[in-house]
């Protein structure tokens, strides 16, 4: 099976979603080796084309391309034509033209890397775009929650925060509630988006319901400019509401697991007391985080011929 | 020069009647409707099975110039509107520079005469630059022949300006326009909020966006006594306001676009930029009311709000997208193939909103096929079904959701002023 485009979850066939946690495994022992290189990709170009700042993001997509011998290039905003006005399309068009096989796309816009496909043949990795989709992300925390728990199935997730702003619990929405789990969201009203009961979802605006018995939680990370917009009145009080602390964590059972995206505001979304304590398998994401992105590097640049195109 | 349309069913929205009569045409003027009229002398263009209406009238379009002659100029939305069975357009006045002065005013009616297609009726901005700060001046641009008043585009924020405004065209005896949209509330949003807008993770724009300035406009028409038409309305809860308000008797009015009838926000799926429309496509249930207004009465007009854009304003990202669908050429088949066709409205009720309905609003000559009455003629093939191709519009731009629709009902002959301007698939002898 191979993958040509990787736009999001939504559209992303279970056996795809269980085909890339399943090969991310195997390149989990490859970053764990002394040696940490494979040929597989020799030969490919990966570029990373990011019009917003990351630095995790980034830097675990040129680590897994590297890792299996993919040459990278990366395209940040600040130095590039985009600062000239050269739009999106013609800036896919470019990259295309010089021979990238892999564009690793992060966009402060939904839909810009769907956007990006209808204008170039090179295979697009949606790295984030706007409050739409973070397939790899969703990924990588399912692959993490597997590792722990050895299923989704059945499992009740919850996830607090800015659901409204945040395409990683849109991703993890679709990954999750495909692969089996119960899905049970949690925020301030005003950061809630309108619809999501029609996808299953439970929708909460207080956090403690949510968390009420959950084997997995997942704390946002809260944009600071929020509160600029007026969405909460303070962040002490979104802490004092909202925050993931050892209190709410103890409505959780007793083996409940904590993730979070990163990067982490400690003592807003989460104490520092949760984020480095005993059930945080926040450090084994970033880890996975490469892993699962080798393994859809590899899935679309080195497939079987009968390519099928997935968004 | 005399025509004969013969054989057709010709529409009366005085009496709201269908009847089946030739109709004569010298000139400018109708000179004679009855049945059996000899065509000796006379150019006929056989209209059997056709509907002979008065001539359509579109009060909501944007035909873009002076300034963004790009996108559509005068002459080819003329030309659209003829291709789309409208005698008649009303311009909405956020062109470049806007026309809220009697020199734009004139220029526009200038431009209309020397492309010599449909009818232009001018709207002038009511307020300078369509700023929403100072009155544009209404009576001068009412004496160089705006008929309505209308920030199309740009809504007047302030309510205290909207009042004064309202107490002022009510002096010069004309309607005042108005695009309902609060701007705090869309608040950055670029399609209605739901569960697409939440899939896509695109900013969603509330209902109350637009009903919170219907509320306000319907208070400030009832204590002015202003004429107040409310343009493009989108949501149940509008509906509901203009019906109570007009049950109240507040002189409203209000029109509803063909694209709030057929589509929803679905529409929006996959980032089609050319589904993004202002105000946006609403909810099944939004439709739904619109639909049940178009019927009981509350909406009054069906007009295209057609809002030409090149095709690299459309392909972009959704966020960036500009707002605005293509109508002209597409609204008639859309109003018999969803409105006609289920029943939600009979021929004749569709027609009126489209031409007497329009009139009375803009304070034009009543629509009527009688002699001495200025033979302003849309026939139209009721039985025709036909593809949306936009490569063939006559429109400058093919921004619209349509596309590949198949729609029943079409134009085949649109006659302004007694002159055949549009003239297609009716066989002439």
């Amino acid at each position: 099976m191979s993958i040509k485009h990787l736009l999001g979850l939504e559209h992303l066939p279970v056996e795809t979603i269980t085909k890339i946690l399943d090969t991310a495994g195997p390149m989990k022992q490859i970053i764990s080796r002394d040696l940490k290189k494979v040929p597989t990709l020799r030969g490919k170009a990966v570029a990373t084309v990011f019009y917003e700042p990351s630095t995790r993001t980034r830097l675990s997509f040129e680590l897994a391309a590297k890792y299996l011998s993919a040459d990278t290039v990366g395209l940040a905003t600040a130095s590039s034509s985009v600062v000239k006005g050269e739009t999106l399309i013609d800036t896919a068009r470019t990259v295309a033209a010089m021979g990238v096989d892999v564009i690793v796309l992060r966009h402060p816009m939904s839909g810009a890397a769907e956007l990006m496909t209808r204008y170039t043949d090179a295979y697009v990795v949606n790295a984030g775009d706007g409050m739409h989709e973070h397939p790899t992300q969703a990924l990588l925390d399912m692959f993490t929650i597997l590792e722990s728990k050895n299923r989704i199935s059945g499992l009740k997730v919850a996830i607090l925060g800015d659901i409204l702003h945040s395409r990683v619990a849109r991703s993890n929405i679709w990954g999750l509630t495909k692969l089996g789990a119960e899905v049970h969201v949690a925020g301030p009203p005003t950061m809630l988006p309108a619809g999501l009961e029609q996808l299953g979802v439970r929708v909460y605006d207080r956090p403690e319901a949510a968390l009420e018995g959950a084997d997995v939680v997942m704390a946002l990370r809260l944009q600071l400019e929020r509160q600029r917009q007026g969405l909460i009145p303070s962040l002490r009080e979104y802490a004092r509401l909202y925050g993931l602390n050892a209190e709410r964590l103890a409505l959780t059972k007793d083996d409940a697991v904590v993730l979070h995206p990163g990067p982490m505001n400690r003592g807003v979304e989460i104490t520092a007391e949760v984020a480095d304590g005993s059930r945080s398998l926040i450090t084994d994401q970033v880890t996975n985080g490469v892993a699962v992105r080798m393994a859809c590097l590899y899935l679309m640049t080195v497939g079987d011929a009968s390519r099928e195109d997935i968004d | 020069m005399k025509i004969l349309i013969k054989g057709g069913t010709v529409f009366d929205p005085s009496a709201g009647t269908l009847r089946d009569l030739d109709v004569l045409i010298e000139d400018a003027r109708v000179i004679k409707v009855e049945s059996g009229i000899s065509g000796r002398g006379a150019i006929v263009l056989d209209a059997s099975g056709m509907l002979v209406s008065p001539g359509l009238i579109d009060m909501h379009v944007h035909l873009r110039e002076p300034g963004y002659e790009y996108k559509e100029t005068i002459a080819t939305g003329t030309a659209a509107a003829l291709s789309g069975g409208f005698t008649a357009v009303a311009a909405m006045p956020n062109t470049n520079p806007v026309a809220d002065n009697p020199a734009i005013i004139e220029f526009i009616r200038k431009q209309a005469a020397a492309a010599a297609n449909a009818r232009v009726y001018p709207v002038g901005a009511i307020t300078r630059g369509l700023e929403g700060n100072v009155l544009a001046e209404m009576g001068e641009m009412h004496a160089a022949g705006a008929l309505a008043f209308s920030n199309d585009g740009r809504p007047v924020v302030s309510a205290g300006v909207m009042r004064r405004a309202m107490q002022y065209a009510r002096m010069v005896g004309v309607p005042i326009i108005s695009h309902c949209e609060d701007d705090t509330l869309v608040d950055g949003g670029v399609m209605s909020e739901g569960l697409t807008a939440s899939v896509l993770g695109l900013k969603g724009i509330p209902a109350a966006a637009e009903e919170v300035i219907v509320a306000r406009d319907l208070l400030l028409a009832e204590t002015t006594g202003c004429a107040l038409h409310v343009a493009h309305v989108s949501t149940a809860g509008s509906v509901r306001l203009i019906r109570e308000a007009k049950r109240r008797g507040v002189p409203v009015t209000a029109e509803a676009t063909a694209h709030h009838f057929v589509l929803t926000d679905e529409a929006v799926a996959g980032y089609n930029t050319s589904a993004k429309v202002n105000p946006p496509l609403r909810s099944r249930t939004d439709v739904q009311a619109v639909l049940e207004g178009l019927a009981d009465g509350s909406i009054d007009v069906i007009a295209s709000d057609h809002a030409p854009h090149a095709d690299y304003e459309k392909a972009v990202e959704f966020d960036q997208a500009a707002m605005g669908l293509v109508g002209l050429e597409t609204t008639l088949g859309l109003v018999f193939t969803y409105l006609v066709e289920p029943g939600v409205l009979t021929a004749a009720e569709a027609l009126t909103r489209l031409t007497a309905n329009p009139a009375r609003i803009l304070g034009l000559p009543e629509t009527v096929l009688k002699p001495g009455a200025v033979a302003d003629i849309t026939v139209i093939d009721t039985h025709c079904e036909w593809e949306v191709d936009p490569n063939r519009f006559l429109s400058k731009s093919q921004n619209t959701p349509f596309a590949g629709f198949k729609l029943r009902g079409q134009a085949v002959a649109t006659i302004v002023a007694g002159k055949i301007r549009k003239h297609s698939g009716v066989r002439s002898q």
